[in-house]
């Protein structure tokens, strides 16, 4: 205790001293998340300097080993720094999809080579991938994917087409699910590969969402040549690393119902509804508030305790589903009361005083979180199977 | 702190579990039930409970007690849930002990404490006047009378009010019915002159009175802590109680759950399992997570109530809150899904209906929690 006591003021100290102020302030536009990658365009100098100073330090990927660009701290050491951090109100310095579901699976399945290859690249930030794994014959069915990778010797052909890749158009690699086995029971001619998006045959076409916004694309694939080195473990056996690659994409998606904004939905509704005798003038609409911040602090508490199961060999291996469907309709019930909270100020969607209609994007964006990273229905089912044991699940 | 139990929070859950599966099956409810035993609970049990220390659970060790906090408290009705078994430990080892503990002077605590740890009284806490819990709304008035007080009023829902020997009123001694100013909590002891019980019996079979106080004359020694300022006190105690009940509801939920769960795997319609059909397996699934984020809140509630006994409020009614809310789901879902049979009061299912709404409702249901915490969070 006394040495995460000593962690934590030296953490608050660098910090202090490290985090340049323009990265102190909330994020205000999409521009202010940075994704690095061979392309980045850094908006200001104050974030690409956070961004080497925490990459220096092995902060950006905290808990992963020095050797591959972490900083080798301890879960507890992690949290405390992701505690000083909103306490100093720091930006994170590199969101990634690297960061968030590859590494964790390279650390897990990935060879040697593959690890000193990619995780450092992902770390500081120099290379953005791109998740391909749904395609348009296969969303809740994924295991029926049918893009294909033909073995040619030393290398694979891979032909097929990938959607919803968040921000393919934007990214340098891909990590991707072909299938190399097709007379294979579908669970089983599944592998795992890595390959450039600069490779001849790869191009995409980003597709607009209800919000307006175009986070995800189509991604096609005509004779694409790709080096055998790029297989994540072994030929065929890539269900299991796409399954719990999955699991950390369910965990940053169900996350989401556990963060909040600066502001609290009872302090937004304060504003625009106005209060009667300290209370919200709303009756009605300050019940639901209330229950949902309710619903909502004890989700943030079912993800700690989910953490200190997980750290006393408690845990069990479907929590992740549990996370994913709670937080996501969480969070979805939370952007209707913040648009019934706004009320018709929220439904702007263009000019400077709704910042560009930032918040009935936001509230349609969330729908999408109880589909992306598996449904919330297909979390169900891996409830009823794997948490419950029902029959035929 | 880690949200898991330790080592001997563990050891003292498979103790209980063990000790109540074999001694207070649902069947012990049931017997109480159907000999409309006076009491309402059994006395032999209750020794059973005294020796292995849990009627001094909360009490510390100067007084007898174990010196356990209220995570372990926790722990034993989450089993009490389990096996819905009617005791005196909330009023007596929780509440009373709670009270008297916390707000009590040297001698008070002198008096009672070990008598509570030895099972030698039965206490509990008198508090709420009107249908609904709003403590505030404390009508019942001590008026000075000499060096001491007289009370005057009624109490309702007094828990194991007809067997309890002592009890800690909650009274108004100046101010209005609404105003948290002018409350004062005081030990009476039941065989005070002016003083009556009368036994309501309720849906749950567990013990619940009626208790008038006729112009009850008190010394100024039978105050519990200041008078006129006793609200904090008041409120410490029923968090203390709040959460208490949040985890019974825990244990009464899960045990209703795991029913379910095993009935949908073993009745079969159609030819197959019900358990088969994707209507009952997403509500089964959605249920348990409700479950499980219950209980993350209420362990944190009990948690801080050891740590930051004083700052339990805000976390207690989230806890409260999401036990009703979840447990309500998990005895209508149980009922549901068991069909016709569930209907019936041979079967047990329904009996756990019962005890979670009476449950849901002490010291205030979800409603009054989520106002409490919007009153608390200022909108």
């Amino acid at each position: 205790m006394e040495n995460l006591e000593s962690f934590r003021k030296e953490t608050r100290a660098w910090l202090e001293a490290n985090c340049p102020p323009e990265m102190r302030r909330p994020s205000q536009t999409e521009e202010d998340t940075c994704w690095g990658g061979r392309h980045c365009v850094f908006q200001s100098d104050a974030q690409r300097l956070w961004l080497e100073r925490m990459a220096k330090k092995g902060w950006t990927v905290p808990e992963w080993p020095r050797e591959y660009g972490g900083g080798g701290l301890t879960r507890d050491e992690a949290k405390i720094l992701r505690q000083e951090m909103r306490a100093l109100g720091c930006r994170s310095p590199l969101d990634s999809f690297g960061i968030w579901m590859l590494g964790p699976a390279l650390l897990k399945y990935g060879s040697e080579e593959q690890k000193r290859e990619h995780l450092p690249k992902i770390a500081r930030g120099e290379i953005r991938w791109c998740q391909g794994y749904s395609e348009p014959g296969s969303g809740s069915d994924l295991a029926s994917l049918q893009t294909r990778a033909e073995d040619k010797g030393d290398q694979f052909l891979v032909n097929g087409s990938k959607i919803w890749t968040s921000y393919a158009d934007k990214a340098d690699w891909i990590f991707c699910l072909v299938r190399t086995d097709p007379s294979a029971p579908k669970h089983e001619g599944i592998s795992f590969l890595l390959f450039d998006m600069e490779s001849a045959g790869v191009s995409t076409k980003p597709i607009t969402l209800i919000s307006g916004a175009s986070p995800f694309c189509q991604t096609f694939f005509d004779d694409v040549l790709v080096p055998k080195a790029n297989l994540v473990g072994k030929l065929n056996k890539g269900w299991d690393i796409a399954k719990y690659l999955l699991t950390h994409e369910r965990d940053m998606i169900g996350g989401m119902g556990g963060t909040s904004e600066n502001r609290s939905l009872g302090q937004i509704a304060t504003e625009t509804v106005g209060t009667d005798n300290g209370m919200l003038a709303d009756t009605v609409l300050r019940g639901q508030i209330a229950a949902l911040e309710i619903d909502a602090l004890a989700f943030r508490l079912t993800m700690d305790r989910a953490g200190d199961m997980a750290k006393v060999g408690q845990a069990h291996p479907a929590v992740s589903s549990l996370l994913k469907y709670y937080g996501t309709e969480l969070n979805k019930r939370r952007m209707e009361l913040v648009m019934s909270a706004g009320g018709m100020d929220a439904l702007e969607w263009e000019g400077e005083r709704s910042r560009e209609g930032r918040t009935a994007r936001a509230w349609l964006r969330s729908k999408a979180n109880s589909i992306e990273g598996g449904t919330s229905e297909v979390q169900l089912n891996i409830i009823a199977k794997r948490i419950l044991g029902l029959p035929g699940a | 702190m880690a949200l898991v139990l330790n080592d001997e929070q563990t050891m003292l859950r498979d103790n209980a579990r063990g000790f109540l599966a074999k001694n207070a099956p649902i069947a012990h409810l049931r017997a109480l039930r159907d000999t409309r035993d006076a009491d309402g609970f059994s006395r032999a049990l209750w020794k059973d409970f005294v020796e292995m220390g849990w009627a001094g659970i909360l009490v510390p060790q100067d007084f007898g007690g174990l010196g356990l906090g209220h995570v372990e408290a926790g722990v034993v009705m989450e089993e009490l849930g389990r096996t819905l078994t009617p005791s005196p430990f909330l009023s007596t080892a929780i509440l009373a002990a709670t009270a008297i503990a916390r707000a009590g002077n040297d001698q008070q605590k002198k008096n009672y404490l070990p008598q509570i740890v030895a099972g030698e009284l039965i206490a509990t806490i008198a508090v709420d006047e009107t249908a609904k819990h709003h403590p505030e709304k404390t009508a019942l008035t001590a008026a000075r009378a000499g060096s001491g007080f007289k009370l005057s009023g009624a109490k309702t829902f007094v828990l194991d009010g007809h067997v309890a020997n002592l009890l800690i009123v909650a009274a108004r001694t100046a101010g209005k019915p609404g105003e948290t100013n002018g409350l004062t909590l005081f030990i009476a002891d039941a065989s005070a002159r002016g003083l009556r019980a009368e036994r309501t019996p309720t849906v749950d079979t567990h013990n619940a009175a009626r208790i008038t106080f006729d112009d009850v004359n008190l010394g100024a020694d039978n105050v519990l802590g200041k008078v006129d300022a006793g609200w904090d006190a008041l409120e410490g105690v029923l968090n203390a109680g709040r959460a208490a009940l949040a985890a019974e509801m825990v244990g009464a939920s899960d045990e209703a759950f795991s029913r379910t769960v095993a009935y949908l795997k073993e009745r079969k319609q159609f030819g197959k399992p019900i358990g088969e059909f994707q209507a009952l397996q997403h509500r089964a699934a959605h249920l348990y997570c409700e479950l499980e984020v219950t209980r993350s809140a209420v362990l944190k509630a009990l948690q801080t109530l050891d740590d930051s006994y004083d700052r339990a409020g805000a976390i207690v009614s989230v806890a409260k809150a999401r036990a009703g809310l979840s447990a309500t789901l998990a005895v209508q879902e149980a009922v549901q899904m068991h069909g016709g049979i569930g209907m019936t009061d041979e079967f047990d299912i329904g009996l756990f209906m019962k005890r979670v709404r009476v449950c849901q409702e002490l010291f205030g249901d979800a409603n009054f929690h989520a106002d409490r915490l919007a009153r608390l969070s200022r909108y």
